[in-house]
């Protein structure tokens, strides 16, 4: 699984940093970081939760 | 197409007797007619009410529906017409759309982060501690709302902006009649005025020697004082009122499902996921509105430019396509998700803080007194009326063991 989140579009709600620690985290304006672009398996439904979550839309995971 | 649409008949004013949990049976029945519906606003204007999950995520979601003030014309039951709503003033950025929306909201989202708001937890322990040991020394029974409810998210929020909170006199109350839904006209606007002044004098103390908080902070960027006025506004209102009454109702949601409660107290490990539920069950902040900007269709209908929606949160949040037994209160809920912050580019600001208090004073309370419980039948339990923007209990009053 690859993610990637368009920081142009995040309103910086911290639902992914909610989701999943491992995955994401905030900058200091509060804008998402894909810590681990590419997850293990077992980070996978987080990051599922976390595309669905997203107010913004801005979280892609292709397989 | 619009043949066999179904029609909301009115704004229902009341939840059913026994039920102060549950939206109004009349939005309940909407829902599992359709996911929205037409509605008839108070002056005539024909517009929708959406009570379907899915339909409010695609609606908040997107731009072609607007926030700005201007464009909520109508009213579900108050008839506006004659009277021109005017622009949100500048700072309060709730009732805005971007780019001007995102003019206040950057420069504040870096303070809200997850982790910042985590730091903030021991301090909030702490608080709520101070007010345990407060209800236990003058013993039961109290109310716990005044005594509990409030003022933890009220000192919270004026430590984080930098607001005195001896101060709090000057606005509190004037913000819960912003809130509570049962202000004159005439109060709401000495409230308000009141509630400037209030805001004008601190923005000028900020700026004459900031200190370390958000309000100081924001002093250091091009924002007027008038937009800084708005935007503190935002933040008190929201930060005031919304928690305070998740921990109120909450209470009481849990008291009267004492399995639940007891689950809660047997495994902490659920609170996360326990507060996440109670957010969804209770959707506080239960009924927003946006207007169309061009035609746009939703749900197989076409919703008209300049035509508005009625977004029925509390009501989504119970949407059995979404939910399993949507009206059960299940703390151990997996993955739901829920519409209790909103959605889309003004979803909650505050909810990570949020979280935190709920996480950390809920569990506490009960940890502190484990025979608490209502000291009134739960029918004597007086609710806020279903025209308030926010839910809640307006005094829960409670008793234990000594
Ligand atoms: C459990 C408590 C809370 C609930 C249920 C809640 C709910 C909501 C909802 C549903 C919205 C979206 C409104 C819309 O789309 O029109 C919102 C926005 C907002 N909330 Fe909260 N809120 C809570 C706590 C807080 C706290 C503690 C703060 C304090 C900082 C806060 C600050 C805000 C702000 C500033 C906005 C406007 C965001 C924007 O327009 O971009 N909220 N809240
Ligand atoms: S959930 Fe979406 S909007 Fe929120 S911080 Fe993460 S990427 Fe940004």
């Amino acid at each position: 699984m690859k993610v990637t989140v368009d920081t142009e579009r995040c309103i910086g709600s911290g639902m992914c940093v909610y989701s999943s620690e491992e995955v994401f985290d905030q900058d200091d304006d509060g804008t998402s970081i894909v810590l681990r672009p590419e997850p293990p398996a077992e980070l996978w439904d987080a990051v599922r939760r976390a595309v669905d979550r997203c107010p913004a839309s801005a979280i892609k995971a292709t397989p | 197409m619009s043949e066999s649409v179904h029609t909301l008949a009115a704004m229902p004013t009341e939840r059913r007797p026994g039920c102060p949990f549950d939206p109004p049976k009349e939005l309940i029945e909407a829902r599992e007619q359709s996911p929205l519906s037409r509605f008839t606003f108070a002056d005539g204007h024909q517009g929708w009410v959406i009570t379907g999950f899915d339909l409010i995520r695609q609606v908040m979601a997107d731009p072609r529906f607007s926030s700005r003030k201007e464009f909520m014309s109508h009213h579900p039951t108050i008839d506006y017409s004659g009277y021109e709503v005017p622009p949100a003033p500048p700072g309060e950025f709730l009732l805005m759309d971007d780019p001007q929306h995102s003019r206040y909201r950057k420069p504040l989202v870096g303070k809200f982060t997850v982790r910042r708001m985590r730091l903030l937890t021991e301090r909030i322990e702490q608080v709520t501690a101070e007010h345990l040991d407060a209800m236990e020394k003058a013993g039961p029974s109290t109310d716990l709302v005044t005594a509990f409810a409030k003022p933890i998210p009220a000192i919270v929020i004026c430590e984080l902006l930098g607001v005195p909170y001896e101060d709090r006199g000057r606005f509190q109350e004037n913000i819960d009649k912003f809130l509570g839904g049962e202000t004159s006209d005439e109060e709401l606007i000495a409230a308000y005025t009141a509630t400037q002044e209030y805001l004008a004098e601190l923005v000028a103390a900020k700026r004459a020697s900031p200190t370390d908080d958000v309000l100081s902070d924001l002093t250091d960027s091009d924002l007027t004082d008038e937009e800084l006025r708005g935007m503190a506004l935002i933040l008190l209102a929201a930060g005031f009122d919304t928690t305070a009454n998740m921990i109120g109702l909450g209470t009481f949601a849990l008291l009267q499902n004492p399995e639940q409660l007891a689950a809660l107290r047997s495994e902490p490990e659920l609170a996360d996921r326990a507060i996440e539920e109670l957010l969804r069950y209770l959707s506080v902040a239960k009924t927003f509105m946006r207007s169309a900007l061009e035609d746009v269709e939703v749900g197989g209908q076409t919703i008209k430019a300049g035509t508005m929606v009625i977004l029925s949160m509390n009501t989504a949040n119970r949407d059995p396509e979404r939910f399993p037994n949507p009206h059960v209160l299940d703390l151990d809920r997996q993955d739901g998700g829920h519409l209790a912050f909103g959605h889309g580019i003004h979803q909650c600001l505050g909810q990570q803080l949020a979280r935190v208090e709920l996480r950390v004073a809920l569990p506490a309370l009960f940890r502190r007194f484990p025979t608490l419980r209502l000291a009134v039948p739960a029918e004597e339990v007086a609710v806020r009326p279903e025209m308030a923007d926010i839910y809640g209990v307006k005094s829960l009053p409670v008793t234990w063991d000594a």
